[in-house]
């Protein structure tokens, strides 16, 4: 292809140079979701932004709903939703806490709602910036949750997250995460593809509910019993734990459904996300592999080159799908390596960092099961920088060698030691 | 004024529901849904009103509904409007929240007000009997001073909040206060509503026999003593415009007003009311009336 | 019926569809029952559609407005109000069995 080509199927593909904020944007308005409701909160408030720019503009016909607070967006959607619209939202940090009454309210209603998510650290105290900690709070609310690296995933796995959500035999919410600042403020060449192309892609949504029909009487969302009801000749209703059966079902069965969506949209498209629930990198003929999320998983690609100068052989698995958690993909992919080096931008308070703890039960029990250990980094925007990848290498080299594994959580990147007037040994005494 | 033989016959809740014999609420509900008609979908936080509509499977009514967590109803609400204009709905169905004291005075304020402030066009009707009931009688933001509750056993202390005066704060075309006892004053404020444009707020209060001690059958007495004791004055605000109810334009007069004590003594809950309490509420009364007398002549 | 095993991809979210009775026959709740008493009741009397409170304040939807008021006996919940106001005393509450 000459510059000429190349630039004219730029000009063609309408590329953009956007933020990963702007990225959600345009993807919400080429959905053509019909609802939005939105609070503001840094920094997530650009999406909202736009999307209020381009109905403005007439470039998107929904509603917006400019709401009191997260608790209200969610519960807006969520109504939105049964009444048969398309919807989405964005948000981030407490501002995904405040919905959290309402996350598995969608899920259990099986509402194909998207949230972006710009991930934030959660107070206290105070932090505007990236951490995980906000997205993996939620891991237990029957969400599918994804992970994206650059802004044209943003666009992308918006797109795939519609179709996944609202396929029939999936049924549930998914929230579409990037990393605050790092990636929602930051700008990058995103290609925009054209309206019809993405309609045949995200045919109109076949909703399951739609209270608008007023003619099929029905109460949504009632109470249930421990059992089932029968009420014989007017039929036999499930009870909460059969609802709860088929949410999880729905939810393992959807990993193959993400990655058909997937496989489908970078055929149309060209553009493809490793199978559509991990990537790989130099993966291979790995002994060591790291394994990270978003701009943990960016930082870490970077160092592999240097290290593979050095002669180690490491790969990289950033993971994208982290809910439902890709347990037997993963048990095929790391089995016979040595080491996996886990970095969580994000812990498990009490214990360690989730990432790391959700692949040690992945792997549990494989035969030639990896060697797993686990780092903190990056919490509350900490820079992660390339030497605190290596010093995790190098430890967990160590500790691998020697056979021992440790629960015990590790941090990389803290500068505790340049308090001047903190002892470590007097501040953890505590009441002994 | 309407009379009984206006209103439609047709009764949109199917009998035999799991609402407390004597339910006020049920009768409300019912009334609501005659002036509302069969294009009307309804929004429910938890309450009173959830149980009436029955457990899984099956309801009890024949306009749909959709239940939502206890905070949400406004923005439940306004979720079903915005969808229901998304899909060019709008003008065709009507859009009521209907919610108990607790849902709508206390963890519901928020995104009320919100929904109303947003101009949602929708109906929300608080049906206040003044306790938090469908969880066994305690105390909420709308019990008044002196009642007995489960968590105020020797009489709550404090005030009642005043909804339909917090919510003609927000400036809204339509707000009424209403009462089961004077069911045709409750089916024209419905009408009322619906042919009104944007957010429309009715304040019902509703007798409880269980939570407010009293025997199921008095339900409709013990109301009227609520209006008739000037405790619970009858009105509308629409469009600003104060306009006094005809059940209760009489006891503009204090002559014609019985005694609060009346409707105080007929119920278990006021039963270790102190003479303190009462000249409160006589005081209370007499203030409201001076201020609805006011606002009559200013108009 | 549905297999929740095999079928689980239809149970979405929990929806219910509208029935009588959804509590069961609700009648069974009290003893006491609304009984009319024809010669006294306003509408029968002057043979004119009128009065009708027994409909009107019905909180369980179990009076029908018609001449005579016919009353659900199955359904009704026995609370009294009928009774109450009942504006020429003609409804007494009597022992009635419901099944």
């Amino acid at each position: 292809m000459t510059i000429s080509e190349k630039s004219e199927k730029i000009r063609d593909l309408k590329t953009k140079i956007l933020t990963g904020n702007h990225a959600a944007a345009h993807a919400l308005r080429q959905a053509k979701v019909g609802v939005i409701a939105a609070y503001p909160i840094t920094p997530q408030s650009p999406v909202v932004e736009k999307i209020a720019e381009f109905i403005s503009k007439g470039k998107l016909n929904a509603r917006f709903v400019k709401v009191e607070s997260e608790h209200s967006a969610l519960a807006v959607c969520c109504a939105a939703s049964a009444t048969g619209s398309r919807v989405g939202t964005a948000t981030s940090s407490h501002g995904l806490m405040l919905m959290y009454e309402m996350l598995p309210w969608a899920s259990g209603n099986r509402l194909p709602i998207i949230i972006n998510l710009a991930t934030r650290a959660t107070g206290a105290p105070w932090s505007v910036w990236t951490d995980h900690q906000d997205f993996i709070t939620i891991r237990d609310v029957g969400w599918i949750q994804m992970f994206c690296m650059d802004n044209q995933e943003i666009y992308d796995t918006n797109l795939q997250a519609f179709k996944i959500a609202e396929d029939p035999r999936v049924f549930l919410p998914a929230i579409v995460a990037y990393d605050g600042y790092i990636l929602s403020h930051t700008m990058m060449p995103v290609s925009i593809e054209k309206q019809d192309e993405v309609d045949n892609f995200l045919p109109p949504l076949e909703h399951h509910y739609n209270l608008s029909d007023i003619s099929v009487v029905k109460g949504i969302d009632p109470v249930t019993t421990p059992y089932l009801r029968d009420r014989s000749s007017e039929g036999i209703a499930p009870g909460y734990f059969e609802y709860r059966y088929a949410m999880q079902k729905a939810l393992e069965n959807s990993i193959e459904i993400i990655m058909k969506v997937h496989d489908e949209f970078s055929e149309k498209f060209g553009r493809s996300y490793g199978n559509g629930i991990y990537k790989t990198y130099l993966t291979e003929d790995a002994e060591v592999i790291i394994f990270a999320m978003g701009s943990v998983a960016s930082q870490a690609r970077n160092v592999i080159g240097q290290l593979r100068k050095e002669g180690m052989k490491v790969g990289l698995v950033s993971l994208k799908l982290f809910r439902p958690f890709p347990a037997s993909q993963l048990r095929a992919l790391l089995k016979g390596v040595k080491l996996v080096v886990v970095f969580d931008r994000d812990i498990g308070y009490g214990y360690e960092g989730v990432l790391s703890y959700e692949l040690k039960a992945a792997l549990y029990g494989l035969k030639e099961s990896p060697f797993i250990k686990g780092f903190i980094v990056g919490l509350g925007g900490r820079d992660i920088t390339d030497q605190h990848i290596k010093k995790g290498i190098t430890k967990a080299l160590k500790e691998s060698e020697k056979g021992i594994i440790s629960h015990e959580t590790d941090f990389i990147g803290t500068q505790l030691e340049l308090l001047s007037e903190y002892d470590e040994k007097e501040y953890f005494k505590g009441g002994l | 004024m309407v009379k009984t033989m206006d209103l439609p016959e047709e009764e949109y809740i199917l009998p035999g529901t799991r609402a407390c014999a004597g339910c006020s609420m049920a009768l409300i509900y019912r009334i609501a849904l005659k002036a509302l008609g069969p294009n009307t979908i309804i929004t429910v936080p938890a309450s009173c009103l959830t149980v009436l509509h029955g457990m899984q499977g099956f309801c009890t009514t024949k306009v749909s509904v959709l239940h939502t967590p206890f905070a949400t109803t406004g923005a439940s609400a306004s979720g079903i409007v915005a969808s229901l204009e998304d899909k060019g709905l709008a003008d065709e169905i009507n859009v009521v929240a209907f919610a108990g004291d607790g849902g709508t005075v206390d963890i519901g304020i928020q995104s009320l007000s919100g929904a109303v402030e947003r101009g949602t066009n929708f109906i929300f009707a608080c049906y206040d009997n003044e306790a938090y009931m469908n969880t066994g009688v305690q105390r909420s933001g709308s019990t008044p001073p002196g009642a007995f509750s489960t968590t105020t056993p020797n009489g709550k202390t404090g005030y009642k909040k005043n909804m339909a005066k917090i919510l003609e704060a927000h400036g809204i075309p339509y707000v009424a206060t209403a009462i089961s006892s004077y069911p045709l004053d409750l089916y024209q404020k419905f009408r009322n509503a619906v042919e009104i444009k944007g957010p429309k707020y009715i304040h019902i209060l509703a007798p409880c026999p269980p939570g407010w001690g009293y025997n199921p059958k008095d339900s409709i007495e013990i109301g009227r003593l609520a209006v008739q004791t000037g405790f619970w004055p009858l009105y509308e605000v629409i469009e600003g415009k104060f306009i006094l109810s005809k059940d209760s334009q009489k006891f503009i007069d204090p002559a014609k007003r019985k005694p609060i004590t009346d409707y105080l003594k007929a119920q278990k809950r006021f039963k270790s009311i102190s003479d303190k309490e009462i000249k409160q509420y006589q005081n209370y009364i007499e203030a409201q009336w001076n201020e609805i007398e006011k606002r009559i002549k200013n108009e | 019926m549905v297999d929740a095993k095999k079928d689980f991809q239809k149970i979405l979210g929990s929806v219910q569809k509208p029935v009588k009775g959804e509590a069961g026959k609700t009648g069974t709740w009290s003893s006491k029952k609304p009984i009319i008493d024809l010669e006294k009741c306003i509408p029968v009397k002057s043979g004119k559609p009128s009065c009708f409170n027994c409909w009107l304040y019905c909180p369980e939807a179990v009076v029908t407005r018609t001449i005579p008021p016919k009353i659900d006996l199955e359904y009704c919940k026995g609370c009294g109000i009928c009774q109450m106001e009942c504006p020429v005393k003609a409804i007494s509450m009597e022992e009635v069995k419901i099944e």
